[in-house]
């Protein structure tokens, strides 16, 4: 499809060259397009046939046969796209740049002793521990609130609209809030001229000030996770049982007793998933970074390093043991996650 | 590294239609169908077909070609080579991407390498010989290579001494962008010696109009890239193409008191509080600002001269006139020693082949000679060739007049980007990464100059 785009420009160029070139244009085009209904048809065509074969099969192959035919398709893409990769990842984290060469755990030792790397590190784990907190902490917060307001849906509405701008597109506009010119010279940065304003005359480049950069970059995480917390916590809240909380007040809880004791008790697994699935995300940040400084500043995290390392400086041994790194550090997150979302589901 | 980026950038102009409306009708008379037999003997071309003869008795074939060369600019490329495949028959299958370089390795390691690719670095070629898959090229490349380049650049399209891939087009870096208006105004003239421009400088700065120079290094994940220039134009204007050479190679470090003594050089330049960064603010400004944005200034009159190689002038904003008498234009960044002659940083794509099929070789021959490059600078301008048989007077654009002209003048000492050349984890890594500390966070010369060699691979 692409390819066709990209060999005929030709199309529509005012000559008279160009229905002739148009016409195989359209011709390779067809050629394509059959293929991709011929393959389709096949494919079609071969489930069609396990599954009759799967219908007609009694006695003791029912079973077997059944549970293959519907689980092999999943657990075939799993293996394409998860358990393959993941050990082809790990056998390249173990060889040199080019993968030419068995080098043993050197690119861990590199990854767990060169001091840009230990930056990298240290920055990863902030954005795993602050980050998530606030965007759940204020998710919450707005979710309590709004939850008492008339007209909540319009509140809840503009606070989870952030959630719909990708990081990059959410970058993007923060990089204009964060844009700093010369006291001197007029500002197109919405934070230095607020500032200047409220009387702070020689505000910093904010970019470049480490390490209050890094936490002006969460603020653009936290952002757009808020909305995401405030619409799963309040939707939590709303699931109280009324008769819980009439009991609660005439025991003469309110405020925040009635929050401490009450309301966060109830919403508990739901807060947790909440604060792992902000975490798994801010593990996974790459969008924000390099959009922003491109991981320069003292800036950089993990998932950013790896990517600059495997694919702009060539170095696939480095890029996968950092890769293999990040998987270690996700999963017992999912796997608490995963763990919470049963026991949610059991406890409804 | 990410200059072929840029590069595309750079050829994003207006395309001019030619008029190969006419053309293109007598060949298609001339060359009828003669894609039916394959056995046949060589036809011979006749009328404006004439000229492809050496190309001859491969048609109704298809070569298929990747680049990182995306539409507009690829069109142009199409249309250059439009007549000789019509002529020839040979159809040219054409595919443009932006991750060409991340993804060309992982085609050609998984055996569906295109028989042709334009490698903008020579890091990226030496990678691609390291696989085994690079085909060596037809005699007629390697003469026309002989024939019409300057000699360094057939040692930029080899590995290890054995010749793979000649140069496509070509840019030029080693100029600085100004306004001829302003000057005039000011009473200003272009420098022509270093010394002159740093004099310049001095009297721009006790002006009190606006700070001789602007720059800007920032460029998302490639960020500190044009800082790498500045300090590749001073060693080899400084010290000339043998050190520059040893520099590329580490056999003299960032640590040498050579190119500590170049560092300097920058730092009193592209540092010196009281020269940059007009327009946008300190020196520190240089590390955020684009370098996109980085020249804009020069127009609004806060800042005088901005080094940025011959593709900045696409970043010029519509209606600016670019050229000797217009809103702006560059003069040739003179070299820092005197003694040095001509010194031209530039960069370029090299034609690599991955098969040795006639029909690929015939394609590769054609994109090696003269006539090609004649033919893509006729389609459109922001194109320049470092070929020494092209015809100058058929640039039309006065920036491509004066890359043309130091691209092949034959006594320049002409190099390749260093930081292109050097290991990626240095010219694409390590170096990017200091440099725009160096800017941004006032980081020390040693330190730089310690962290890039300590990241030099083994």
């Amino acid at each position: 499809m692409t390819a066709a785009i990209f060999t005929e420009p030709v199309l529509g160029y005012p000559t008279l060259a160009s229905p002739l070139l148009a016409d195989s244009g359209l011709a390779d085009f067809a050629g394509k397009f059959s293929q991709v209904i011929a393959a389709l048809a096949i494919f079609l065509g071969a489930l069609a046939l396990i599954f009759f074969a799967a219908g007609r099969a009694t006695g003791r192959f029912t079973r077997p046969l059944s549970i293959a035919v519907f689980l092999g398709p999943a657990v075939l893409l799993l293996f394409v796209g998860l358990v393959i990769p993941t050990i082809r990842t790990t056998y390249l984290s173990l060889k040199s740049d080019d993968s030419a060469r068995f080098i043993g755990v050197k690119n861990y030792q590199w990854a767990f002793t060169s001091s840009p790397i230990h930056q990298v590190l240290v920055n990863t784990v902030e954005w795993i521990v602050i980050a998530p907190v606030l965007a759940t902490a204020l998710g919450l917060t707005v979710a309590l609130l709004v939850d008492r307001l008339r007209s909540q849906a319009v509140y809840k509405s503009l606070i989870f609209m952030p959630m719909a701008i990708s990081f990059v597109g959410a970058s993007i506009i923060w990089k204009f809030v964060y844009d700093a010119r010369d006291p001197a010279h007029p500002q197109i940065g919405l934070l230095s001229q607020v500032v200047i304003a409220l009387g702070w005359h020689r505000p910093p480049n904010w970019i470049l000030s480490h390490p209050l950069n890094n936490f002006l970059l969460m603020v653009i995480l936290i952002w757009t996770q808020t909305g995401f917390a405030m619409v799963v916590l309040a939707a939590a809240i709303r699931a109280i049982p009324e008769d819980v909380v009439e009991a609660a007040r005439m025991d003469g809880a309110k405020g925040g007793r009635l929050l401490y004791y009450v309301t966060l008790p109830m919403i508990r697994s739901t807060l947790v998933v909440v604060l792992t699935t902000v975490m798994i995300t801010t593990l996974k940040i790459f969008d924000i970074v390099r959009t922003m400084t491109g991981g320069n500043f003292g800036t950089q995290v993990l998932a950013n390093e790896m990517y600059s390392q495997s694919f702009v400086q060539f170095n696939y041994g480095r890029g996968s043991a950092l890769a293999v790194i990040l998987f270690v550090a996700v999963l017992p997150l999912v796997g608490y996650n995963i763990v919470q979302l049963r026991r949610e589901r059991s406890t409804r | 590294m990410f200059t072929n980026v840029l590069l595309s950038d750079g050829r994003r102009r207006g395309l001019r239609f030619l008029a190969p409306a006419i053309v293109a009708v007598t060949v298609l008379a001339a060359c009828g169908n003669d894609s039916s037999g394959k056995a046949a003997p060589v036809p011979s071309l006749t009328g404006d077909c004439a000229q492809y003869q050496p190309y001859a008795g491969h048609a109704g074939k298809t070569v298929t070609m990747y680049a990182s060369i995306i539409s507009p600019e690829s069109d142009s490329l199409q249309k250059s080579w439009a007549q000789f495949s019509s002529c020839t028959g040979i159809k040219i299958s054409y595919e443009g991407s932006n991750d060409f370089e991340s993804q060309l390795p992982v085609r050609v390691q998984g055996g569906t390498a295109p028989d042709l690719a334009f490698i903008p670095q020579p890091g990226l070629l030496q990678q691609m010989v390291k696989t085994g898959k690079v085909a060596k090229p037809p005699s007629r490349t390697v003469a026309n290579e002989d024939k019409y380049w300057n000699k360094a650049w057939k040692t930029y399209g080899s590995v290890n001494g054995t010749f793979y891939a000649a140069p496509a087009s070509a840019n030029m870096k080693s100029m600085v962008w100004y306004s001829p208006k302003a000057f005039t105004q000011a009473g200003y003239q272009a420098p022509t010696t270093w010394a002159q421009m740093m004099t310049l400088s001095a009297t721009i700065a006790q002006s009190g109009k606006g700070k001789p120079w602007c720059g800007g290094i920032n460029s998302g994940t490639a960020t500190g890239w044009p800082s790498t220039d500045w300090l590749e134009e001073i060693v080899l204007g400084k010290y000339g193409g043998d050190v520059y050479d040893q520099w590329v190679s580490h056999k003299i470090k960032f640590s040498d008191s050579k190119i500590i003594a170049a560092m300097q050089v920058l730092a009193d330049w592209m540092q010196n509080p009281a020269w940059v960064n007009g327009g946008f603010g300190d020196v520190k400004t240089i590390a955020t600002t684009t370098f996109q944005d980085a020249g804009k200034p020069i127009l609004a009159g806060q800042c005088w001269m901005l080094q940025q190689a011959s593709f900045y002038g696409a970043q010029w904003p519509k209606g600016t006139k670019v050229g000797a008498d217009g809103d702006v234009f560059a003069f040739y960044l003179p070299a820092n020693n005197p003694a040095i002659p001509t010194p031209v940083e530039g960069g370029g794509e090299f034609t690599t082949a991955f098969s040795n099929r006639p029909e690929v070789q015939a394609v590769q021959n054609y994109l090696s000679s003269p006539e090609w490059a004649t033919s893509r600078i006729k389609v459109a301008s922001g194109w320049v060739s470092a070929n020494q048989g092209v015809d100058k007077s058929v640039y039309t654009d006065q920036v491509d007049q004066l890359s043309a002209k130091y691209l092949t003048d034959p006594n320049a000492t002409f190099r390749f980007d260093a930081s292109d050349l050097m290991p990626a984890a240095v010219g694409a890594g390590q170096e990017w990464k200091s440099f725009t500390a160096w800017f941004g966070s006032g980081q020390s010369i040693q330190q730089v100059a310690k962290d890039i060699d300590a990241a030099w691979p083994n």
